[in-house]
């Protein structure tokens, strides 16, 4: 053992390394479409979580709806004096203030549904793919029955079973999606587990449950954070689907479906504001999510990279 | 002769491609599938001595790397037993079995692959030796340091990930990993064919130094007979899952018997032998799903006669003592 | 003997967001018809980046930013797309290291294999399809006719790889640029390749620039060897006086590192430290730090000098005395 630490400390080790999370932020904002989507991203999460601070009404407090004030043109001022700049609809409420709340409740049932079921989807998954043979089996035919059904159908037969409320739609979009979850978190175990350094770990005797969650399952994570922001994407939507066709949130938790539900029969009448802004706030956070999901997908895959 | 440190009876692993529901309903319909079976180790006998390094050479696909993981206990064998101590490693339960376990500990052909891209450099080679108890908590900060400058690497660097290692260095880490739960056998799958070749040289020196200072035993997996042939005593050849000569290094490299292994020596590409105008052997490696029958190197063999085409040969001492799997050999080859 | 390929003064940089990697930076040599050209060098030293800026395969970010690659007298170093391609297949050909890079997955050899002629040449089908089995049968396909109706992944990789030689010597080009093409096969199989790539350029009058990190390969294969470092030519000669006698520290170190010229169960010589950090080379010669003989002039960058019938780059060459005057 004469010389054999004199080939340690080599002259570029000192130079500066980027670490993961570095490098997956500089590639990141390479694409200029992926950074406009999150900084919109991160303000109409930063409207929905402000929104009670920012708005001139609380949409839900009956006292401060006046029906005076229905279907009032963008601009008109208000019967308690401030403008409403997106108009009303047709109980009376500021648009502007109405959009805010109704996020609040379209990114809550979207991301309390997304995490839920990616950690249903998660576990059921890595069961599946650690335990193999006959529970694997029966595991992935389930996911495979579900699959074959849209998720709109599987949810909306749910919710009207269900009956409505936010914890109810909740309750029907994990259950819709868990399944895309499982599949994935099995794909991606499966071929972890073949990787060497899980074999290495075999060797050195270490349990099983700490080969799969500390070992397989970190590994497993940036698919998993791709599909999750496609699904919370496609939550939102189903969640807005639901609530227009009136099977979703009742109209004392206005989503935004339920505001484009409310304005859709005005729209011959030439009172489009009343639909067209809650749709316009739908389709910015969708596309956003899914803009940033894409970059996601393009960065995190190492199938990508250069 | 003393007791063998490891040693291999009989041992055969099968991979079996199972059908599904959809397979074996195409089959009762009268579709021509069927479960397909390869025998990737086939019967192999292996005594490794106490502080032996064995070479273990063979072209890709005949199973010598299976062999490795059977031994290193990452597939279990389809058949046959495997002492370590003279005890049966099917029969050890509760610590003696850990104690097996960690007693043969394995390094990996591919640096990148064989570390956990999401773990740090003292977790890597830490977490078993913590998990066993081998150190406890407070020492092991000093424990991996230890480690880690008996494999050359800079202690300074353990708060690091792999990715930002190059691939020598990684090797390195693999290798600290391994003698981290104090291993006295190590399986080396291949593990300097993915390094450069100036990487090579340092991690062969390495390995021969723990060797000397740790009085490691060794089962060196390659395909490059030059390196088997600097670093092993013994070298065992393999074809399509069966071992065809097993002999001390001097003796297979002065006079190979097998004509698979003499194939072998004269088409290894070396140093000394410059622009040479020669007929390599002839056909390709047969798939091991269908081998062919008796010996399984007859289609390539420019000596086979009748009796090869029909009679597996074993590998067994010859008039002289040697081992090998040739019928020309025994004289059996009528 | 006149040069097929002349490459002079190349330099391919990449201009990555870690900074400029000079990947290839200041390539000469040159190949005379006939004639194997070995290119030999450890991961990062630039050789396979030589080979595909010869054959304009540089994608952004990376570039040619200097230096000539004349080609039968034509310098190519800039030359369109359009002119490269009629070229490609043509009159230079490659062989990868992986043979599907060169192999379409969902066509048929004989598809491939007519096409590529016709691309280039007006002959009928018949001729094509009779060149492309008489061109399996040349580097050892046992019954082409079968395999010319087989598709790539019904061959075995060898067997594969083969099919790719046969396809880069098809138009009988001038040049034929290889990299690594054996290092993913057995040695059995290895040793054939050899083979058939030797019988072909002496048949064909090829020039061959043969890319690997194998010394030992090249030793048996190439008529000269270039050793690369680091994106520069620190070496270049005849086989045998590279081989026998080398001058380089780099070149000595690599062939004093292969187990079979060390002692068995010695420690084996090894060169200290790690393949170069191509953003982060040193200043002066990129292969000082891990050098035994560095002096202070090595802190300056070493030209190209001809020394005892090698082209050099250093200053402190060693067994001068025994190398051929």
């Amino acid at each position: 053992m004469t010389d054999m630490t004199s080939t340690s400390t080599p002259a570029d080790m000192t130079a500066k390394v980027e670490t993961p999370f570095q490098s997956f932020r500089s590639e990141f904002f390479e694409s200029k479409i992926a950074t406009v989507a999150l900084g919109l991203l991160g303000v109409i999460i930063l409207l929905a979580v402000l929104a009670p601070w920012i708005t001139p009404q609380n949409p839900y407090d009956l006292g401060q709806v006046d029906v005076m004030d229905g279907r009032l043109a963008p601009g008109s001022e208000a019967f308690a004096g401030y403008t409403m700049w997106l108009g009303s609809d047709g109980a009376g409420r500021d648009l502007y203030s109405a959009i805010l709340y109704g996020l609040r409740i379209s990114l809550t049932v979207g991301v309390a549904s997304g995490v839920i079921a990616l950690l249903i989807g998660m576990t059921i998954g890595l069961v599946a793919a650690y335990a193999g043979g006959r529970i694997e089996a029966i595991i992935m035919r389930i996911v495979d029955l579900q699959l074959s059904f849209p998720a709109s159908l599987v949810a909306l037969m749910l919710v009207a079973a269900l009956g409505k409320g936010v914890d109810k739609i909740i309750l029907a979009l994990v259950v819709a999606q868990w399944a895309y979850y499982a599949r994935t978190v099995r794909a991606t175990a499966l071929v972890e587990r073949n990787k060497e350094y899980v074999e290495a770990a075999q060797c050195l005797g270490l349990s099983r449950a700490r080969i799969v969650f500390r070992h397989i399952l970190p590994n497993c994570m940036a698919p998993l954070i791709v599909v999750g922001t496609v699904q919370t994407a496609s939550a939102i939507s189903l969640e807005a689907t639901l609530s227009f066709l009136g099977v979703g949130l009742p109209q004392t938790e206005p989503s935004l479906g339920v505001l484009i539900a409310n304005g859709f029969e005005y729209m011959l009448s030439g009172r489009y504001w009343i639909s067209i802004f809650p749709g316009l706030a739908l389709l910015l956070t969708v596309v956003s999510i899914n803009l940033v999901g894409d970059q996601l997908r393009d960065v995190l895959n190492p199938r990508m990279k250069k | 002769m003393t007791e063998p440190l490891v040693e291999i009876r009989n041992v055969s692993k099968r991979f079996t491609k199972r059908l599904d529901v959809a397979g074996k309903i195409a089959r009762r319909l009268g579709a021509n599938i069927r479960e397909e079976t390869v025998h990737a180790v086939d019967k192999v006998l292996l005594a490794i001595q106490p502080g032996e390094v064995v070479g273990l050479v063979g072209e890709s696909g005949c199973g010598k790397s299976t062999l490795g993981r059977v031994v290193a206990g990452i597939h279990a064998a389809s058949d046959g037993q495997m002492f370590y101590e003279g005890r049966d490693v099917a029969t050890l339960r509760g610590a003696d079995r850990r104690a097996a376990t960690l007693a043969i500990q394995m390094i990996f052909q591919d640096p990148f692959a064989s570390l956990n891209p999401r773990m740090r450099v003292e977790d890597i080679i830490g977490e078993a030796p913590r998990m066993h108890g081998i150190v406890s908590t407070a020492e092991l900060s000093d424990y991996v340091d230890d480690v880690m400058q008996k494999v050359g690497l800079d202690p300074s660097l353990k708060r690091r990930y792999a990715h930002q290692f190059s691939g020598g260095q990684r090797q390195r880490i693999g290798i600290a990993r391994a003698l981290a739960v104090k291993p006295k056998f190590l399986v080396c799958d291949e593990a300097i064919a993915a390094l450069d070749v100036s990487i090579q040289a340092q991690v062969i020196n390495l390995f021969m130094d723990l060797r000397e200072e740790l009085g490691l035993t060794y089962l060196f997996i390659s395909h490059d007979l030059s390196v088997v042939e600097h670093i092993a005593d013994r070298v065992a050849i393999m074809y399509l899952g069966r071992i065809v000569e097993s002999a001390s290094t001097e003796e297979i490299f002065a006079d190979p018997r097998h004509p698979y292994t003499q194939a072998l020596l004269a088409e290894a590409p070396r140093l000394d032998q410059r622009r040479r105008d020669f007929t390599p052997i002839k056909g390709e490696i047969p798939s091991p799903l269908d081998p062919p029958p008796g010996c399984t190197f007859h289609p390539r063999c420019v000596r086979a006669t009748e009796a090869c085409r029909r009679i597996v040969p074993e590998l067994k001492a010859g008039p002289d003592g040697r081992q090998t799997a040739c019928l020309l050999e025994h004289g059996d080859a009528v | 003997m006149t040069a097929v390929l002349e490459v002079s003064g190349l330099k391919t940089h990449f201009f990555t967001r870690g900074g400029v990697v000079k990947a290839v930076d200041g390539v000469d040599f040159s190949v005379a018809r006939g004639e194997i050209m070995g290119l030999v060098g450890e991961s990062g030293s630039g050789k396979s980046i030589t080979g595909f800026s010869i054959l304009g395969l540089i994608d952004p970010p990376g570039r040619i930013v200097e230096g000539a690659i004349r080609f039968n007298g034509e310098d190519i170093a800039q030359a369109s797309q359009q002119r490269l391609a009629g070229l490609r297949g043509n009159r230079i050909s490659m062989i990868f290291q992986d043979p599907m890079m060169t192999l379409n997955p969902v066509l048929r050899i004989d598809t491939q294999m007519i096409e590529a002629i016709l691309a280039h040449e007006k002959v009928d089908r018949r001729t094509a399809w009779e060149r492309s089995r008489d061109a399996l049968g040349l580097v050892g396909i046992p019954s082409p006719e079968e395999r010319l109706r087989a598709y790539p992944h019904q061959l075995s990789g060898g067997m594969r790889q083969r099919v790719a030689i046969a396809t880069a010597f098809l138009n009988k080009p001038d040049l034929v640029i290889a990299d690594e093409p054996t290092t993913a096969l057995d040695v059995t199989i290895q040793a054939q390749i050899i083979y058939e790539a030797q019988k072909l350029t002496k048949h064909t009058g090829t020039a061959m620039v043969w890319i690997t990190h194998d010394l030992a390969v090249v030793a048996g294969l190439a008529d000269r060897i270039s050793v690369m470092y680091a994106g520069r030519i620190v070496e270049q000669g005849d086989t045998d006086d590279v081989i026998d006698h080398p001058l380089h520290p780099y070149t000595v170190g690599l062939l004093g590192s292969v187990p079979s010229a060390n002692k068995r169960g010695a420690r084996l010589y090894q060169i200290e430290g790690m393949t170069p950090n191509m953003l982060a080379l040193p200043d002066g010669c990129a292969f000082g730090p891990r050098c035994g003989m560095r002096t202070a002039a090595c802190a300056a960058q070493p030209d190209v000098e001809d020394v005892a019938e090698r082209r050099l780059r250093c200053f402190n060459p060693q067994g001068l005395a025994e190398a051929r005057p």
